[in-house]
């Protein structure tokens, strides 16, 4: 039903015009990157090797600098169908894990930037003190701090889930506590001496207009805060010495040269990231239809 | 003290200016405004853009001070009245909260007021009937046209009952079709409720048809230049445009318009 009406609406065909040249790209690039591999090691002993013998086995090594789309294809369906969830072996497994931080690290940098917003809105001194701070947390590579929140919470005892949560969380309270300050301060004049002619209290004020005002505001950064809290999640799981997630999978698959195992993953890290997005989408059509947006 | 009248009267304006305090010059926008207005009168205020028409507005409303002088209204201090919900007030713009349905926006003064919800869902069905909404409760603003967004918002002033009516300019975003029929909804409305009504216009012909009195006023400073009554039959509707007594009425209105415009600017 949604295939053939996004086909009818005029997406699907500019969607599959864009894949399959992706893929031609893709395969052209396989024997490009591959072939001085396949030539110098497989057709070492065979001097009279024919271009469809190297095509063929460009894109079927074991270990290839690039592997072909289909070599992908199979070990994600392999190690997503073909294992035991609970297995480590499980890509699913990986990705569930990865999936569960995300969405804690999600919910708890909701949390902050709200909190934060709130008090920026609201409080003159938070404006001029806290802002500058925020800004300046969100120019660290995470790459650098990661680590640190790592060692020092598993240094105060949390270990797991927490720690990468945090990093997520650190990450993406950014984007929802400036969407939420331009949302909370989004009221017109007019609405707000409506509220002034009613003598509401700052409770009131604050529950009946402003927030439902802030709303789209922040679903608009939600969508943002979604994926880069999928990023922190998988970068949370690099310095952990690669045992569970998505990152783990991608360290692990480069320590062993596993190219097929760390392209499997980078898929299905980009599928998560897909499904994230659209689930975050859902809730604010969901939430913004039944608060009287146009459709 | 408050002087004994004004104890009855609705609203008591005493000597009352008001300056800003504008960056590189203070503007004076109210100058010895003296006004009282009866309970149950409809009065307008009448001049052109920047007389302080809507800046005299506010100052009932307690939305901004007066730097010199006195009022009462409904024998109180307005900020007293204020926080006693003793006015509904009407902007220019509906003001509609758009993620309310049109039932929700009216009943939000009376969820401020801490009403219980089933005598809102009557009031909300009471004022919807009384401005001609019935099935629209359910309607987001967007769905609705200009003026019955502003049917809504009057509606919505309306429903927690004030004995005192604010309307700025309420009318004056919508076409003039529109505009006459409101404002024959508007007078019968009125005769119903008889709540006292101020009423800021810049239409002569719309102040003249609603109004008992007219407060014609001159820019900068913002002053009273005359106050005109006006003894039209309670009854009348906009055919009463096209008789002498209205003709009267409005060219006197015109006149006193034209006496305190200053061409100099």
């Amino acid at each position: 039903m949604t295939l053939l009406r996004s086909w009818r609406e005029g997406y699907a065909l500019p969607l599959a015009t864009v894949l399959l040249v992706l893929l031609v790209i893709w395969y052209a690039a396989a024997v490009w990157l591959n072939a001085p591999q396949v030539i110098s090691i497989v057709f070492s002993d065979k001097p009279d090797w024919t271009l469809r013998e190297l095509v063929d086995a460009t894109w079927s090594m074991e270990r290839p600098v690039l592997p072909a789309p289909h070599q992908v294809a199979i070990e994600l369906y392999e190690s997503v169908f073909e294992q035991e969830i609970t297995s480590r072996r499980s890509l699913a497994y990986h990705t569930l894990v990865t999936a569960s931080s995300t969405v804690l690290g999600f919910a708890l940098g909701i949390v902050l930037g709200v909190l934060l917003a709130v008090g920026i809105v609201h409080v003159r001194t938070l404006d001029r003190s806290l802002l500058p701070w925020i800004i300046a947390s969100q120019t660290i590579p995470i790459l650098a701090i990661a680590p640190m929140i790592i060692v020092v919470l598993g240094n105060a005892g949390f270990t797991g889930l927490l720690p990468k949560a945090i990093i997520s969380m650190y990450l993406c309270f950014f984007p929802v506590a400036i969407g939420m300050i331009k949302g909370l301060r989004s009221p017109d004049p007019l609405q707000l001496d409506l509220m002034r002619t009613y003598s509401a209290s700052p409770a009131q004020v604050f529950w009946k207009l402003h927030s439902p005002a802030s709303v789209p505001f922040l679903f608009a950064s939600l969508k943002v805060a979604i994926g880069i809290s999928l990023v922190g999640a998988i970068v949370g799981e690099l310095p952990t010495g690669g045992q569970e997630g998505i990152g783990a999978r991608l360290l692990s698959g480069s320590y062993y040269g596993q190219t097929v195992q760390i392209w499997a993953a980078l898929v299905m890290a980009a599928l998560l990231g897909m499904v994230l997005v659209a689930l975050v989408g859902l809730a604010e059509r969901l939430t913004l239809q039944r608060m009287g947006a146009r459709p | 003290m408050t002087a004994p009248d004004a104890r009855t009267a609705a609203i008591d304006i005493r000597k009352l200016s008001l300056t800003y305090h504008t960056a590189d010059a203070p503007v004076l926008a109210l100058s010895d405004v003296d006004l009282r207005v009866q309970r149950g009168e409809f009065v307008s205020f009448i001049g052109p853009s920047g007389c302080g028409k809507t800046t005299l507005m506010r100052v009932i409303a307690n939305l901004v001070e007066p730097t010199d002088g006195s009022i009462t209204v409904n024998g109180m201090s307005p900020e007293q009245a204020r926080l006693q919900r003793a006015y509904g007030y009407v902007f220019q713009a509906p003001a509609l909260y758009p993620w309310r349905t049109v039932r929700r926006n009216l009943t939000l003064p009376l969820e401020i007021m801490g009403m219980a919800k089933a005598e809102r869902r009557a009031r909300a069905e009471k004022y919807l009937a009384l401005v001609g909404l019935q099935g629209f409760e359910n309607k987001f603003p967007w769905q609705l046209s200009g003026g019955m967004q502003q049917r809504v918002s009057i509606a919505r002033a309306l429903g927690f009952e004030p004995d005192l009516l604010l309307m700025d300019e309420p009318f004056g975003a919508l076409d003039e079709i529109t505009r006459d029929h409101l404002n024959e909804h508007l007078l019968r409305l009125w005769e119903r409720t008889r709540v006292t009504v101020i009423f800021v216009t810049h239409s002569i012909s719309e102040a003249v048809f609603l109004s008992n009195r007219i407060v014609v006023m001159s820019p900068r400073p913002g002053r009273i230049l005359e106050v005109i009554d006006s003894d039209l039959p309670p009854d009348r509707t906009l055919d009463v445009r096209e008789t002498a007594a209205f003709l009267k009425i409005a060219h006197r209105v015109r006149v006193a318009l034209r006496a305190g415009h200053s061409y100099d600017d």
